[in-house]
């Protein structure tokens, strides 16, 4: 169905209020249904073994004597998952990643899953699973990944995008390019240049929730799975072609999520739910470990960035170039090729370049982490150019204004921008108070800058009329950030009616046509264009009904304000009708009233942010403590403005946990010496100020109400803001992510000869 | 006439094209002519391609119209967090 997408003008009524969410009781009460607090009657225990080497052959596998446990219903190995992935690549990924089948690719690699009847059992069964494994030489660091004597980890992986194509194998899986105009001649016309190396050690999204999934395939050949996803339509599509089930047979429920931020985009542990359930032919509930959640699901890159800046004494940009080296697991994506679009965006050069490496190692399989790949590029450049305000004497802020991106710039990944807020944000920054507040002993400030995409997607809503005249509204996107009151302030304001008559649900796959995942910053910008569809199509039905009750014709009737109106002096002075009383009447009037909407949400826009940091270093012991944080970004339209502004705070905080302290580390056996939150520290409220916000509303064109994304833009700059704002305080350049207390300690003793 | 820029790893598929003219007056129409001339486009175009049109990034709407001189590029499709 045609849907006009422009944005219009208008003045909103409940559209930018903050009324409470429709979840939170539930969730502050813990009545809320996580993936875990799901359960079936006859439901088997499940556990999963995983292979405590960085890379092994797996040269056999012995069920036997875990078969015999008493209360073990079904084991499953590789063989119990076969390739049905038809030449897809990257499905051949996800389906060796949740089951190994030659090899055991990292640490934590699963090799072998039990269900049983309890927890015991389960346990007691995997301890007698005998594994035989020749032990291959490892790597997991992305630089020594790179070198010419790296061990590698598929001989078949020849580097792609280089020409003459490589004769030898390698652990760069694909070369990435992007940019224009003439670098060297770029840097032949500066007079100072900046050239630095830069490293981001691999982190974790972190949500609280873990994996957790009950699945339940039937004699019939149908299946349902209940799980904790981000998208569970793509779910379905994914366990489908990985077991081989019809999708229509195949129903997954999704549950209230505790945080995904791209980790729950992607599959883990679900098939192998799946393929228990089929073998034992009982329901199986598969709940992944903290430890599990580390060593075998979702981080994000190791880095290794090289900068190159050139510009005159008046900060005039002549040349950018980076070389951006990303590691993604045992399988190659395109996180390094995210880095090289993304680490130039803010701004408007006339010479650069950006090539970005892929590189395979052993650690687990890499999944997108909010504005995948940018905030790692960011760090690097954004810390680049801080120094080169440094170097030629002028402001950080003014130094970005000069040179940044406006509406038709060239961006150094290739599309000329249309309307943008990075020179907005960058303005706010310079005339924010934040910007001039005093700084105490050993206390720096920082600031940098943040490019993401944002993207739309498929979208498909259901908004029903309910007999009393409230409204259920149906959609199928995952809410990860309180979408579901976002919504219900859309439908609100359509049909003119209160936000508390709405009542927004999430619909299983079996019910609501299909919908992308919640990713992308996609979930609110997209659902809310289909929810307006689908209130405006509700809303012709129901002048429709007016008509009839009235019976006059439909063409004298309009909508405004929650009612239809009677168009003109000859239908004399009716009373408007209010949706409850065409409601009442539905069922003489035709039936149910309902709008559906689905329709792809293109031309999302995309986003920047400009984040301002003050801290303090402990010179004695390294700790840093943020003392003040600001983060400007631009919404668009702000529906729910409480929730912009937690994920603006959310983002920053993911940001400073990751500049700061987290970190995964590896021993020289290539295995995850951390995986637990003890270890991996992430920061909680008292490591934090409250984080500030300022939201620009600067209307999205392609949204009828202006909107943007918000979700993702937000982790971009803190790394660098923060890396700035320690190097200012400790007037040491920072250049290793995290920026550890030992990381300070070593650079200030280096620094002073120490 | 719109030109099409090509991300370098579609261009080894494209004899080695950089950049190349189709007369197409949708997304859809221009992939469908990229495809005839370029058969070994055919899996990319399914499922990996994104179109950037005057800057406005498409990964679905195939049905957008390209004005006369756009500037129109395929990139990779994105992913997101």
């Amino acid at each position: 169905m045609s849907f006009d997408a422009a944005y219009q003008s208008k003045t909103f009524k409940s559209v930018g209020t903050r009324p409470n969410r429709p979840d939170g009781v539930d969730k502050v009460t813990g009545r809320a249904r996580y993936g875990a607090d799901f359960n079936m009657p006859g439901q088997l225990v499940a556990r999963v073994l995983r292979s405590p080497h960085a890379h092994a052959r797996i040269k056999g596998i012995d069920t036997s004597k875990a078969e015999a446990v008493k209360g073990v219903k079904a084991i499953v190995t590789a063989d119990d998952l076969p390739d049905l992935t038809d030449g897809d690549a990257a499905l051949y990924a996800v389906l060796d990643n949740c089951m190994a089948r030659e090899k055991a690719l990292y640490d934590g690699h699963a090799v072998a899953a039990v269900a049983a009847i309890d927890e015991k059992a389960a346990k007691e069964a995997l301890k007698l699973i005998e594994v035989d494994y020749e032990v291959l030489p490892h790597v997991v660091d992305v630089d020594a990944a790179c070198a010419p004597d790296a061990p590698l980890l598929d001989e078949s992986v020849f580097t792609q995008g280089v020409e003459p194509a490589p004769t030898k194998p390698s652990n760069v899986a694909n070369r990435s390019e992007f940019g224009h105009g003439d670098v060297d001649a770029g840097f032949a016309k500066a007079e100072v240049v900046i050239e630095r190396s830069y490293k981001t050690e691999q982190t974790h999204q972190g949500y609280i929730e873990p994996h957790a999934c009950v699945a339940s395939c039937n004699p019939d050949g149908t299946a349902d799975l209940w799980v904790c996803t981000q998208g569970h339509f793509v779910y379905r599509q994914t366990c489908a072609d990985l077991l081989g089930l019809e999708v229509s047979k195949l129903r997954v429920t999704s549950s209230e999520i505790g945080g995904g931020f791209g980790g729950k985009t992607h599959v883990w542990a679900e098939p192998v739910a799946l393929a228990l359930s089929r073998k034992a032919n009982r329901p199986v509930k598969l709940v992944m470990s903290r430890e599990e959640v580390f060593r075998a699901s979702g981080p994000t890159s190791a880095t290794s960035i090289d900068v190159k800046l050139g510009a005159t004494k008046d900060g005039q940009i002549t040349a950018g170039m980076a070389t951006l080296r990303y590691t993604s697991g045992p399988y190659a994506d395109m996180w390094a090729e995210l880095g090289a679009m993304t680490s130039f965006a803010c701004y408007d050069l006339e010479n650069v370049k950006t090539v970005g490496l892929e590189v395979i190692v052993n650690r687990p399989k890499v999944a997108a982490y909010r504005a995948p790949s940018a905030p790692m590029a960011a760090f690097a450049v954004e810390s680049a150019i801080d120094e080169l305000a440094k170097e030629i004497g002028m402001d950080a802020v003014t130094l970005r204004l000069k040179n940044v991106a406006r509406e038709g710039t060239k961006s150094s990944y290739g599309p000329v921008y249309g309307p943008i807020g990075i020179e907005a944000t960058l303005r706010a920054a310079k005339d924010h108070p934040h910007m001039n507040a005093p700084l105490g002993e050993n206390q720096g400030r920082g600031m940098a800058c943040g490019f993401w995409f944002n993207f739309g997607g498929q979208t498909c809503t259901d908004l029903n009329i309910n007999a009393d005249g409230t409204v259920t509204l149906a959609v199928g996107t995952v809410d990860v950030g309180g979408s579901r009151a976002s919504l219900s302030l859309i439908a609100a304001e359509e049909l003119g009616i209160e936000y508390d008559d709405i009542k927004a649900v999430i619909a299983d796959t079996a019910t609501l046509g299909y919908n992308d995942m919640t990713d992308g910053s996609r979930g609110t910008f997209s659902t809310s264009m289909a929810t307006i569809s689908a209130a405006r199509n509700a809303i012709e039905v129901m002048r429709q009904r007016a008509s009839l009750m009235w019976d006059i014709p439909v063409e004298d009737i309009y909508w405004e304000d929650g009612h239809a109106h009677a168009a003109g002096s000859k239908h004399g002075n009716r009373t408007p009708l209010s949706v409850k009383e065409i409601a009442a009447e539905a069922g003489n009037t035709g039936g149910p009233i309902a709008g559906h909407s689905e329709l792809v949400a293109d031309g999302a826009g995309v986003s920047f942010a400009t984040h301002i940091c003050d801290l303090e270093v402990d010179p004695e012991t390294g700790e840093t403590r943020i003392k003040r944080y600001t983060v400007i970004q631009d919404a668009g339209k702000a529906v729910h403005p409480d929730y912009v502004e937690g994920q603006y705070q959310g983002g920053a905080a993911q940001g400073i946990g990751w500049a700061l302290n987290e970190e995964y580390i590896y021993g020289e056996d290539g295995r995850l010496q951390n995986p637990g939150f003890l270890d991996y520290r992430i920061p909680v409220c008292s490591d934090l100020p409250m984080i500030d916000t300022q939201i620009l509303e600067i209307p999205n064109p392609n949204h009828p109400y202006g909107v943007r994304g918000v979700g993702e833009t937000s982790i971009v700059p803190p790394l660098a803001a923060i890396a700035n704002a320690v190097s200012n305080a400790v007037d040491v350049r920072m250049t290793h992510i995290p920026i550890s207390p030992p990381r300070i300690l070593a650079a200030l003793n280096e620094d002073t000869g120490n | 006439m719109v030109e099409v820029q090509l991300w370098a790893g579609l261009r080894p598929l494209a004899d080695n094209q950089k950049v190349v003219r189709v007369e197409a007056r949708t997304i859809r129409e221009m992939l469908r002519k990229l495809e005839d001339r370029y058969p070994g486009l055919s899996d990319p175009i399914r499922g990996q391609v994104a179109v950037s049109v005057n800057g406005v990034i498409y990964r679905n709407d195939w049905s957008q119209e390209l004005p006369e001189g756009a500037e129109v590029m395929l990139m990779r499709r994105l992913a997101g967090g």
